[in-house]
């Protein structure tokens, strides 16, 4: 019984394993191919099905005038939105975290856990509900188009996920720490920057990636809301999905934007095994 | 604590959140009452008559919108069954624990769109990879171009990128749990499947629960996926609301159509979620 529990086990993790991978090495395959292994039948092994070449990969960073894609620019500009909307969603994020944390509120009927109910219940809202009006303002304001319309709906994406895992995470810490600080004489905002801050790191670190995570790989708004000046890396590299797809560059540049996730799945796992992220998310 | 200093913690980030907010929500109501198409672009006002359409003369907006229904809850039973057993196989000491972990969270932190432009090579009718495969037997499954297995491959590729968001909040959960429980299941000498059925599934029900729900809340957003997998086709059989609202509004620009429906949408995806959340919490948390 538990030797086949064990044997279902492990075929089990390899399989899901094998499917997770998949992808991402069919991926590294094609993007070493030509049009002739692409389109001349299905070949996987370089060197014996099909002769490598960088030609996929030498695009990504020539000009489109020389007939390249040019994914540096889009890259930047994607990095630079997910960063800032991130940092401004979990500084003004964590600061109402705590409010709702530790204090109080009460107005009318609405209390604390409406409130943080309130800022979660963002992410329901479907992103086409809020594409159509934010197209038509931003367009009035003349933000469309620009990286500081995309931060400020990023905004909205981002801070409902750093309210809900920065409360969570201060309910976890005790009061007493605030306590303590306000009776040797710090005011609030001292206690909360010198005392609490330093001991919600594992918390900030999770909300930080998540915010980062799902700004990194929203699509939706940057397809509707930027054309041409602007380009974020996925709608530029879903451009390249034409009719007549160069799967090589394709597969280079899909390669190129999903490595440097990969390197948070590490982070995540690391605090993970240490314990830390259970207190993080609930 | 100290009284007035509260609000200056809570009213920045909730006032930008509103602020952001506020005129679209109200603009999407204006906008619902418009006649606002490609003709005729203004805030003209033609009381509810976009909403009769919707509710009386528009079979599509349903459709899609049962399709979204099935496929969300498909694929999040899906996500949560894979991850749950995910997590409890790599929860205790297995080889290569670590590797496994890190192997099983990737796929989230990748960029949806752009891996469903690899899994559309994947599963090309004549050129990918799995038809090949299968040709040996054989088969040549149209992947995208059939309207049932369509769908199919929708939630194939969902599930792919989204078992990890489960497989790590349930995975945070059971290493947060405490160990009396099991110290007493392995003292009364429960089975392997009774010490899960009694102890570690009701232990993992409030979690359970937040999963569920946070991913059926991104479940019905789906889009991505579906826009460049498959366009919404073959015809309209993987056609889901937000997709059929795009088409509407920012493809035949009919604005003020597409508002009611956004709107009628919202309204319905933030009552049924609320159903939804308080009969799992009924279901799971019973004992």
């Amino acid at each position: 019984m538990s030797k086949l529990y064990t044997f279902l086990k492990y075929f089990f993790i390899v399989f899901w394993a094998v499917f997770v991978v998949a992808p991402f090495l069919w991926a590294l395959t094609t993007s070493f191919k030509d049009f002739q292994s692409v389109n001349g039948g299905v070949t996987y092994i370089p060197w014996v099905d099909f002769e490598p070449n960088l030609e996929g990969w030498k695009v990504l960073i020539k000009s489109p005038a020389k007939g390249g894609v040019d994914i540096v620019e889009p890259y930047f500009n994607s990095l630079f939105v997910t960063c800032t909307a991130s940092l401004i969603s979990i500084i003004l994020g964590t600061l109402s975290a705590y409010a709702l944390s530790r204090y109080t509120f009460k107005a009318g009927f609405v209390k604390n856990n409406d409130i943080t109910f309130f800022f979660i219940s963002q992410r329901i809202m479907p992103p086409i509900v809020l594409s159509i009006p934010f197209f038509l303002f931003l367009s009035s304001i003349n933000l469309l188009d620009s990286l500081i319309g995309l931060i400020v709906v990023y905004i909205v994406l981002l801070m409902p996920i750093a309210v809900w895992i920065m409360v969570d995470f201060f309910n976890k810490v005790p009061r007493e720490i605030d306590e303590t600080a306000l009776i040797d004489g710090c005011n609030p905002y001292q206690a909360f920057l010198k005392v609490v801050l330093p001991n919600s790191i594992p918390g900030l670190i999770v909300a930080g990636m998540f915010c980062i995570i799902f700004g990194w790989i929203d699509f939706f708004f940057a397809f509707i809301l930027t054309f041409t000046e602007v380009q974020l890396l996925p709608v530029k590299i879903v451009a390249l999905n034409s009719s007549v797809t160069p799967w090589w560059s394709l597969s280079a540049s899909a390669l190129v934007s999903v490595a440097p996730l990969i390197i948070v799945a590490f982070i995540v796992e690391r605090y993970l095994s240490k314990g830390n992220l259970s207190g993080a998310i609930k | 604590m100290n009284f007035k200093h509260k609000y200056f913690f809570l009213f920045p980030g909730l006032f930008v959140l509103i602020g952001i907010l506020i005129f679209p929500i109200i603009f999407v109501v204006r906008l619902s009452l418009s006649g606002w198409n490609s003709y005729n672009p203004g805030l003209d006002f033609i009381g509810i008559e976009n909403y009769i359409r919707l509710f009386t003369d528009d079979p599509r907006f349903w459709e899609s919108f049962f399709r979204l229904s099935f496929l969300s809850v498909t694929t999040v039973i899906l996500q949560y069954v894979i991850g749950f057993a995910l997590a409890h196989m790599v929860w205790k000491d297995i080889k290569f624990k670590r590797f496994f972990r890190v192997l099983f969270l990737v796929p989230m932190m990748t960029t949806p769109v752009i891996m469903t432009v690899i899994w559309r090579t994947f599963f090309h009718e004549s050129l990918g990879p799995v038809n090949d495969i299968l040709s040996n037997f054989g088969l040549s499954p149209k992947w995208l171009t059939d309207p049932a297995l369509a769908k199919f491959t929708v939630i194939i590729v969902e599930v792919w990128q989204w078992t990890p968001f489960m497989f790590l909040l349930l995975l945070a959960g059971l290493l947060s749990l405490p160990k009396e429980p099991f110290l007493a299941a392995a003292i009364d000498g429960a089975s392997p499947v009774r010490k899960f059925i009694y102890v570690t599934f009701p232990l993992m029900a409030p979690i359970s629960i937040g999963a569920i729900i946070i991913r059926l809340i991104e479940a019905s957003k789906i889009m991505d996926t579906v826009y460049v997998l498959t366009s919404g086709g073959p015809g309209t059989s993987t056609e889901t609301s937000s997709f059929y609202i795009f088409i509407k509004g920012l493809r035949e620009f009919q604005m003020g159509y597409a508002a009611s429906m956004s709107f009628t949408y919202l309204i319905i995806m933030i009552i049924s979620l609320t159903i939804i959340a308080k009969v799992l919490t009924k279901l799971l948390l019973k004992e």
